[in-house]
């Protein structure tokens, strides 16, 4: 699959569920999804709302809240250890220390009576032992380092008082002040300008580069995709439709509905012609067809479609989809 | 007169069941009555017995059956004929299903059939318990009646229209809410005098400020929606903008509020009463009255107990309708649900 | 802020103002002077007596214009009782009771002792146990921890706080003996001994209320987005609470506490009278009683300017703790 070091992969997401009740059963908003990321890795989970994405990133960090809860046959291995499974504490430890995650929406992602300054020290102080005046040293370097400018003054700063740039490099200072290993960004630029998601974006490489951390790249984005990511997974209705290297998912995607969601963005290679869709809607919980979730849009669908979910086919190392036209394909 | 009690009986039972079915033909709110069902059944039911009772006290007429210790003239209604309490009565206090009186311990006139006991005057408890169902009713309806469409008079104008009006509403309410609103009842009580329709009112007129407040935020949110100002654009008049898209958004808001208010009102006829400007037959007059009788020994606590008993349950059961009112009606859960 | 302040006051002179208004109508419209001197005095005195007497209480003028004077003077708008009332309330002469002749400032400042002695530790214990117990509701939510202290509170909201007055009076003064049922005496020594049943009445009265409101309260700032941030750096539940929540909810907390300070000093009619505590409640009571108008008037004044000064408190309190509105928004970068 992915490319592992001697070492093995950094994160496993082996058979990930996720339930809220619904009526009176559990309906799976992610449905036994598997994934690896090697070390220093980007990997993009790309996906429309309600695809699941971001559940997946809280189920890593284990903030999924009740009623929503993992079932017990999934397993996320971090360094070896099922995080699943830690102790609470032992997973404290691990939060914002060995994974870190950045959200969307800076503003209300952060304390607003809390000095900015404050916040980053608490997470550094959460920990570390460090002293008080050494943890402020430590908050105004990784200030600076994340592009911050006056960033002794900024300490002092409440989060009102900054852009949303600003706001959502004050997160990943935050986060990154202790150095994870595996950092989650869920839609980290959405509500950014144009102007400045290009910088955000550009930050993340830089430190990635630095620091060596994988980054798991939440987004419904393919142009934050391109710039960023080293491989790909798309997800939709709870599961991974289709997974491979940026190459392979952008420039030739085999999965029907990645070739529809890439064939719908508007590029200046097809001006002028007419704007193609994906049929449809996306269906809302518990509402979801049985076998393939994609079956009710899918413009190849055809018998085991709507019955059997359909297998992960491999296209090659680093490629693969679940489509029961492309087994079909491939096994001819 | 005999007659307003039957007329105001038989509106409220007419504009009853034209809101049933108005709220039938509505999906939203047939779904919410159908979630406010399934999840307060029991409050519902009792709550539907006490309105049954309040009816039944409400309505009335004059002559029929020969009762002696009853003018021939005086209106009697379907409670005051069961009970027929000139007849149903002793000299005094006796225990519940007593067969003798509590003091001297003399036969009684009707012995084991007082169920809650008698008062100090002889009259059975059981009666004039249910008595207070309608007094009860009285008091969170009628003063609703006069301080919602103030409330929402004031809130809607001030909301909607903002600038000037808004100011002088906001210096009205402020002026309102700065006098202790015990007190301010107690000098137009003073003013006005003691009777039902002047408490109602003096209750009406100085609770509206809350639920004004409550419209005024309401409608400020309401006005900046796209379809309204669409509907400016569209040069549809003001008045018709409140009646077809402000006021039917702020119907949760108010049948929350209402219930709220509801209990509270009638919580505070009791304090009313005890300063002597309750209302006639209320449980607050029959609370106040018989205060004393726990420092009595032996104690003499049917009176008191079945007065705040009917009280405590039927302010209960609102409180429980309007907590799954206050869920089942948020605004986020019913867009969810369109 | 000094802006803020000016304006604020500004604001609440104008309400001031707006209050004496409503109470000038209120209490001279139903009082007639010529009924209230032969309720003090007594049906037989003399024509000269009553006219005194008017005077002395300020009742020899008329309402609103004043005939004596043309209507080229100023006097005939400005002497009449509606500019004396509104020159006396703002002045603070209050005069004397229209019932027993005491100047009624005394009567106020002798009560306002005996009822803060009542409300202040009844405020500050009510606070305490209604912050801790929906905190810890709060953090066991979902929980049948949470579910039962739910209904708990239901329950007691439900009941009207007579009935936990004469309930508890039964209770505790009569069965259980631990306190006298009623009477004050304000030697420091004793003085708990009678406050003890009132004041632990009034906590279970108020408690049902308080605590779901707090909860509401805190379980709004438990589901935002930052308090996720904050668990996601490391946090745990309980920092999570006391560091972050509850520093936010303080807010609108503050809002109620602040607001709720001045009437403090008013006393409740309720408990005063029940416990025959002599404070400003029973005072109240009193004016009720023996129709004694000018009285009330100057308690409701007070009561209002209280009110009035407490609003500006809150905001001003309100302002200092959020930095978001001390500061002000300065985006920039």
């Amino acid at each position: 699959m992915s490319d592992t070091t001697t070492n093995g992969p950094l994160l496993s997401v082996e058979d990930l569920s996720i339930t809220f009740p619904l009526d009176d059963e559990r309906a799976p908003v992610v449905d036994r999804i598997s994934f690896e990321m090697a070390p220093g890795e980007i990997l993009a989970l790309v996906g429309e709302s309600g695809c699941g994405k971001s559940m997946t990133a809280l189920a890593i960090l284990r903030l999924i809240a009740k009623p929503g809860r993992i079932e017990t046959h999934s397993r996320v291995v971090f360094d070896g250890r099922d995080i699943l499974r830690l102790k609470v504490t032992q997973m404290r430890a691990l939060r914002g220390a060995g994974i870190a995650m950045i959200f969307q929406e800076p503003m209300a992602s952060l304390n607003p009576v809390q000095t900015v300054g404050d916040q980053v020290i608490e997470a550094l102080r959460l920990h570390e032992r460090v002293s008080t005046p050494a943890a402020r040293d430590r908050a105004a370097e990784i200030f600076e380092r994340v592009g911050i400018p006056d960033p002794r003054g900024r300490l002092k700063a409440y989060p009102h008082q900054l852009s949303g740039g600003l706001k959502q490099r004050v997160m990943i200072a935050m986060m990154l002040v202790v150095r994870p290993r595996l950092l989650i960004a869920d839609e980290p630029t959405t509500a950014l300008d144009v102007t400045v998601q290009a910088q955000i974006l550009a930050l993340l490489r830089e430190l990635r580069e630095e620091l060596g951390m994988a980054v798991l790249l939440i987004t419904h984005d393919f142009g934050v995709v391109n710039e960023l990511a080293d491989r790909v997974a798309v997800m939709y209705g709870g599961r991974i439709a289709e997974e491979g290297t940026r190459a392979e998912v952008l420039g030739a995607p085999r999965h029907p509905y990645t070739q529809g969601l890439l064939r719908s963005i508007p590029s200046l290679a097809h001006r002028g012609e007419t704007l193609t869709e994906i049929a449809g809607t996306v269906p809302s919980l518990g509402l979801w067809p049985a076998g393939c979730r994609f079956a009710t849009r899918c413009p190849k669908v055809f018998g085991p479609c709507n019955a059997e979910v359909p297998p992960a086919v491999r296209l090659s190392d680093s490629h693969r989809a679940a489509c029961h036209e492309i087994a079909h394909e491939v096994r001819r | 007169m005999s007659w307003i009690g039957n007329i105001i009986v038989a509106v409220l039972v007419a504009g009853g069941a034209y809101v049933w079915i108005w709220a039938r033909s509505n999906r939203l709110w047939r779904e919410a009555m159908r979630a406010l069902v399934r999840r307060r059944r029991i409050a519902l039911i009792v709550l539907g017995v006490y309105v049954l009772i309040g009816l039944l006290d409400a309505v009335s007429w004059v002559g029929g059956d020969g009762v002696q210790g009853v003018a021939a003239s005086e209106a009697r209604s379907v409670i005051d004929r069961i009970f027929k309490p000139s007849i149903f009565r002793e000299k005094s206090y006796s225990e519940p299903f007593a067969r003798v009186e509590f003091v001297g311990g003399a036969a009684l006139t009707f012995p084991g059939q007082h169920v809650l006991g008698t008062d100090i005057l002889g009259d059975d408890v059981l009666y004039k318990t249910l008595k207070g169902v309608k007094v009860a009713l009285l008091i969170g309806g009628l003063t609703c009646l006069v301080l919602i469409p103030l409330a929402l008079l004031f809130g809607v104008s001030a909301g909607y229209f903002g600038g000037r009006i808004d100011d002088a509403v906001f210096f009205v309410m402020s002026t309102l809410a700065s006098i202790p609103n015990l007190l301010l009842l107690i000098a137009l009580i003073m003013a006005l005098g003691k009777g039902t329709l002047q408490v109602c009112f003096a209750l009406g007129v100085t609770g509206w400020v809350g639920l004004s407040r409550l419209t005024r935020a309401e409608t400020l949110k309401l006005r900046e929606l796209e379809y309204v100002q669409a509907a400016r654009a569209l040069g549809v008049s003001h008045p018709t903008i409140v009646m077809r898209h402000i006021l039917p958004n702020l119907a949760h808001l108010v049948i929350i509020t209402f219930a709220l208010l509801f209990t509270g009102l009638v919580l505070s006829e009791t304090i009313l009463a005890y300063l002597g400007i309750g209302l006639d037959g209320s449980w607050g007059r029959m609370i106040d009255q018989a205060r004393n009788e726990l420092s009595r020994d032996p104690v003499i606590w049917w009176n008191i107990v079945a007065a705040s008993s009917a009280l405590f349950i039927l302010v209960l059961c609102v409180n429980l309708i309007a907590d799954a009112l206050r869920d089942i009606l948020d605004p986020r859960t019913l867009r969810e649900r369109a | 802020m000094l802006a803020f302040i000016v304006r604020r006051l500004a604001f609440g002179f104008a309400t001031v103002l707006g209050v004496l208004f409503v109470l000038f109508v209120l209490f001279f419209a139903v009082a007639d002077p010529d009924d209230m001197a032969i309720r003090a005095i007594g049906e037989r005195a003399s024509p000269e007596t009553y006219a005194a007497w008017k005077r002395n209480h300020g009742y020899d003028k008329p309402l609103l214009i004043n005939p004596e004077y043309d209507w080229t003077a100023i006097q005939r708008y400005t002497d009449t009782l509606l500019v004396d009332h509104y020159e006396r309330m703002l002045s603070f002469r209050f005069g004397r009771s229209d019932s027993d002749d005491t100047p009624i400032w005394t009567r106020i400042r002798e009560g306002a002792g005996p009822s803060l002695s009542l409300t202040l530790p009844l405020f500050i214990l009510g606070l305490i146990v209604g912050i801790t117990l929906s905190l810890f509701v709060a953090f066991f939510r979902g929980t049948y921890i949470d579910r039962s202290v739910l209904v708990i509170c239901m329950l007691g909201m439900s009941v009207a706080s007579l009935i936990y007055i004469i309930g508890g009076q039964y209770l505790i003064g009569k069965l259980l003996r631990w306190f006298p049922i009623s009477g004050f005496d304000p030697d420091p020594s004793v003085i708990a001994r009678f406050l003890a049943i009132p004041i632990l009445i009034g906590v279970l009265a108020e408690f049902g209320g308080t605590v779901r409101l707090y909860r509401t309260v805190f379980l709004e700032e438990v589901n935002r987005d930052y308090v996720r941030t904050a668990r996601a750096k490391g946090c745990g539940e309980i920092r999570v609470m006391l560091r972050h929540v509850l520093r936010n909810a303080l807010l609108p907390i503050i809002t109620n506490v602040v607001l709720a300070i001045p009437f403090l000093f008013i006393g409740s009619i309720l408990f005063e009278s029940f416990f025959g505590i002599p404070g400003l409640g029973a005072l109240t009571v009193e004016a009720i009683n023996g129709n004694d108008f000018s009285t009330l008037r100057t308690i409701v004044y007070i009561g209002a300017l209280l009110y009035i000064a407490g609003q500006i408190l809150t905001d001003i309190c309100y302002s200092l703790a959020d930095p978001r509105v001390r500061l002000g928004a300065e985006a920039s970068g």
